[in-house]
């Protein structure tokens, strides 16, 4: 084609090989580590010879993580929902704590410590209790989840509605905007850094807080697996449900880290 | 002229953990309309006090402040403010923060995207509408901030120590792009009143036509200063002997005569 030119497909190639080349200088390390990890595993079981049911190697948990004989998509979908509905709840309810909070000193008072006091409670003790009062099922778990991790939420969104330059405030204060206003335009945008840091911290506790509703009464899911697992020395399926946990946990972290970019642009890189 | 702004004898104090804090003292100031006035003095003079109080955005603790014929008991929409940093919203481009008094005002801002660009164009940032403010310098940042100030057009522009924070050569270009920027909008009859502060006395010799000087603890008003510089103004004025006098009779205001190098009386010079 006669646009394009020699000199413009170099540039063109060129570029790509670059971003390519950049990429795989930033995840070597990463990927370096997984594949010694993986490679010493497999060495370790078949050269010293461990039994599966107390290491299994990395083959065997694929086998496991891709075995027919498990209803692997139920489960996933059982934990994953569990999951989301976690760190929603979390998400709305921090978000809404911390703006009310921030809103009013009164509110504030009187909220913190009681969020202080619920916070210092083990969730993990209050499980048994969540599924007396809501019964078997997906919602007790979400629960848990939630509980954990909407304490970060209320705290960073507290402290970033109030970390604002006060020349930022006087901007409000010269058109005589109202109190709303100024948060919706101004102190709620300015603080966008704080609550998403806040909520990866919730996405990884959503993960915990599913899981352990799981181990404590369920009937399906990821964590129901890997209590199934251990009465049948099963150890392959155990570390399969693992797996799958770890890849919804990094699936929703990683759904974090892109809102954060989108959301958030000019801090990025400010926190590495 | 009318006069915009009357301050009667102003006083402030304040209350902090270890006692009370004079900020201002006996504050007497009457601007016509369409003067520019520098505020000159050291730091912790209450210059800054003073800006915020005529502006309602503080209240004072004694006397009196009129604006354009209201007295200032909250703050008074007829102002734009520009601060010593930009204090541009990172969310938001370039246009949608000098759009941002719009919204902040309750009024339509789709009313006021063609009154933004042209500012933009103004001050030569045109082609950067569609940026995020961290994409331009510290110099381009204060001029956006500067439209933002304009957008609703408000009689009385007051400056904060708007170009404390950049280089020298920006600083000067700066100096020379608000005064065309004021004379060319609402033209020679309708110009803005300006207060600015600053800390750099031919700054404040450069632009305004009276320099208030103020001495701290308690803020008051040493002297008053008129600056019989013609207009327009350019770098040429700065290499004048008449610059340099008034530049050092505001030095020994500030540091009480030591500067006294001959006795020149300003009756000779103006």
């Amino acid at each position: 084609m006669a646009f394009l030119d020699d000199a413009f497909t170099k540039r063109l190639w060129g570029s790509v090989l670059n971003s390519v080349k950049r990429l795989l200088i930033e995840w070597f390390p990463a990927i370096l580590m997984f594949i010694g990890v993986l490679v010493i595993w497999q060495l370790a079981v078949s050269t010293l010879g461990i039994r599966e049911y107390l290491l299994p190697s990395p083959g065997s948990v694929v086998d496991a993580m891709l075995s027919s004989e498990i209803p692997w998509g139920k489960h996933i979908l059982v934990t994953g929902t569990a999951i989301l509905g976690a760190f929603l709840i979390a998400a709305v309810g921090g978000i809404l704590l911390g703006t009310l909070t921030a809103w009013s000193n009164m509110v504030g008072r009187a909220l913190m410590p009681f969020l202080v006091f619920v916070n210092t409670l083990p969730k993990v003790a209050v499980a048994p209790l969540f599924l007396l009062w809501f019964g078997y099922g997906i919602f007790p778990n979400m629960l848990i989840g939630a509980l954990i991790g909407f304490f970060p939420v209320v705290i960073n969104t507290a402290v970033g509605l109030s970390q604002i330059d006060d020349e930022m405030l006087d901007l409000g204060r010269v058109f005589n905007a109202p109190k709303w206003k100024v948060f919706a335009k101004i102190r709620i945008p300015n603080a966008y850094p704080y609550i998403l840091s806040a909520l990866k911290v919730t996405a990884t506790a959503a993960v915990v807080g599913a899981i352990v509703g799981e181990f404590v009464a369920s009937q399906s899911g990821l964590g129901y697996v890997i209590i199934t697992s251990q009465s049948s020395l099963n150890t392959p399926l155990a570390f399969g449900a693992l797996v799958w946990i770890s890849i919804l946990g990094l699936a929703l972290y990683g759904a974090v880290a892109a809102l954060s970019r989108v959301l958030a642009p000019w801090a990025e890189g400010q926190e590495n | 002229m009318k006069n915009i702004i009357e301050l009667d004898q102003v006083g402030m104090v304040y209350e902090t953990g270890s006692g009370s804090v004079e900020a201002l003292r006996d504050i007497r100031l009457t601007v016509r309309e369409g003067e520019f006035i520098s505020l000159v003095g050291p730091s912790g003079c209450g210059k800054s006090t003073l800006l915020r109080v005529t502006a309602g955005l503080r209240p004072m603790t004694s006397g009196s402040v009129v604006v354009d014929g209201v007295s200032v008991t909250k703050p008074i929409q007829k102002v734009g403010m520009v601060f010593q940093s930009a204090v541009l919203l990172k969310w938001r481009s370039i246009l949608d923060n000098v759009l941002l008094p719009a919204e902040l005002a309750g009024l339509n801002p789709r009313k006021y995207r063609d009154r933004a660009r042209e500012l933009l164009e103004l001050v030569g940032l045109g082609d950067f509408t569609r940026k995020s403010p961290n994409e331009l310098s510290g110099g381009m940042q204060q001029r956006a901030a500067l439209c933002r100030a304009l957008l609703l057009d408000p009689p009385l522009l007051l400056m904060d120590e708007p170009f404390g924070a950049l280089d020298a050569m920006t600083r000067d270009d700066m100096n020379l792009e608000l005064l065309r920027v004021w004379g060319e909008t609402g033209g020679q009859e309708g110009r803005k009143t300006i207060l600015f502060v600053t800390h750099s006395i031919p700054e404040a010799v450069f632009l305004a036509d009276r320099v208030v000087v103020m001495s701290p603890r308690p803020g008051r008003i040493a002297e008053i200063v008129d600056v019989g510089l013609p207009r327009p103004r350019s770098m040429e004025t700065r290499a004048t002997p008449e610059f340099g006098q008034y530049t050092l009779d505001i030095y020994d205001t500030l540091t009480g005569g030591q500067a006294k190098s001959d006795e020149t009386p300003r009756q000779a010079i103006a």
